[in-house]
């Protein structure tokens, strides 16, 4: 049997596929704690990228038609994108364990072969002391890149740094 | 509660390194540390679904809102999207994006100077049906340059991209034309070490997808991961 088709770039023009409203997860009525996930893309250079395609998925609360569980936002010109969406819960992690409150993150752009997975956890979660993911990252620098931080009421920010200083764990998934 | 079974970790050299230097984009772009590993939960085991009643398709590339036929070689394009199993995948998404005859895209960042075509916009969403196939009408897109090196031209390409079953799964990825003298030049197309993984980005030319009459047709058929036999404890 074949093995998984290979990636390539999204490109710099994948924009003839966007439609900004999907970066609102509560267009269909969703109800619930509704929450802003924003943030600033850069590069390695600490230059924002204008031309990322960000994605987002989150397994609670479950999709339904209300409620996709899934955006999509490009950046702007300033590197950023902006996501509404509804307040995860923790949901069950590995074996045992309790997974804190999370959005997965995917980035795709020009300049990367393949997305970028990451997540967005949120800071002052009692389970992020004992979120796997979260522990498995030795280095508390690290471990800091992806908890998003409150910014303003329910509004948190989550920048992601593709290369050099401080730059975003990503995940082998 | 029991584990999600996980998908299977990507087969060695089939897909592109982050950090692709004749890739040039890449060089700022690529991450320093390592991947963090993370064993698969039900985050990466779920994703999105998608339905052609709140996503409308639209399998006809040719002719767009101006109802004016778009210049340009018509062609079709048609295949089956399976997992690594042979399984087909039903009823998900796909999204195309390509540039038109010209090599143009109809995108403000695209500065190439060739015509835009005013009855093509160069975007479509298509649904695989229950046995995993997908089939849409297109416009052949043409070869433009960019300034990656000098004198580089992207190969003739229709972008892709795939939801498959879970977030896991998500795939974007490019299908080339057979024959294209630029492939061997292209730094994105040659990023995968193994040839093979290369090549089955190639369409292939089929004369059961062409239609008399009518328009050539490739087929172009995509392996989504599949799920590891047994759950694995990483």
């Amino acid at each position: 049997m074949p093995s998984a088709t290979a990636s390539q770039t999204i490109g710099p023009f994948w924009h003839l596929l966007d439609d900004p409203t999907w970066a609102d997860l509560t267009r269909f009525g969703a109800t619930g704690e509704k929450l802003i996930l924003t943030g600033t893309v850069f590069d390695g250079d600490g230059k924002p990228c204008g031309d990322a395609c960000v994605e987002i998925w989150q397994s609670d609360p479950a999709a339904s038609d209300s409620f996709p569980g899934f955006g999509r936002c490009g950046t702007n010109a300033r590197g950023e994108y902006r996501f509404v969406t509804l307040k995860p819960g923790p949901v069950p992690g590995r074996g045992n364990a309790q997974q804190a409150p999370h959005i997965a993150i995917c980035v795709l752009a020009r300049g990367l072969m393949r997305g970028l997975v990451t997540r967005a956890y949120f800071q002052g979660e009692a389970l992020n002391e004992s979120d796997p993911l979260l522990m498995a990252i030795d280095d508390p620098a690290r471990r800091d890149t992806l908890i998003a931080r409150p910014e303003a009421t329910a509004t948190w920010r989550m920048d992601i740094r593709l290369q050099g200083d401080r730059e975003t764990v990503f995940l082998d998934v | 509660m029991s584990d999600p079974i996980p998908f299977r970790p990507y087969t060695t050299g089939t897909q592109p390194d982050y950090d692709t230097p004749e890739y040039g984009s890449t060089r700022k772009r690529h991450p320093m540390q390592r991947l963090q590993k993370l064993p698969h939960t039900i985050t990466e085991t779920t994703g999105p679904s998608f339905s052609p009643t709140r996503f409308p398709a639209s399998v006809d590339l040719t002719v767009n809102t101006t109802g004016k036929a778009a210049i340009g070689e018509r062609i079709i394009v048609a295949g089956t999207i399976t997992d690594e199993d042979g399984r087909p995948v039903p009823n998900t998404m796909v999204e195309i994006w390509q540039a038109n005859a010209t090599g143009r895209y109809d995108h403000p960042g695209d500065q190439h100077d060739a015509p835009l075509d005013p009855n093509f916009h160069g975007a479509g969403r298509i649904f695989t049906d229950a046995e995993g196939r997908y089939r849409f009408l297109t416009i052949r897109p043409g070869a433009y340059p960019w300034p990656n090196h000098r004198n580089a031209w992207r190969p003739n390409h229709i972008h892709f991209s795939y939801f498959g079953p879970a977030f896991a799964t998500r795939l974007v990825t490019q299908m080339y034309f057979p024959g294209d003298p630029l492939l061997a030049f292209d730094p994105i197309f040659n990023a995968m070490p193994d040839q093979e993984a290369r090549d089955r980005l190639i369409a292939v030319f089929d004369l059961g997808v062409t239609e008399a009459d009518y328009a050539l047709g490739y087929r172009f058929d995509v392996v989504l991961r599949g799920r590891a036999a047994t759950p694995m404890e990483a």
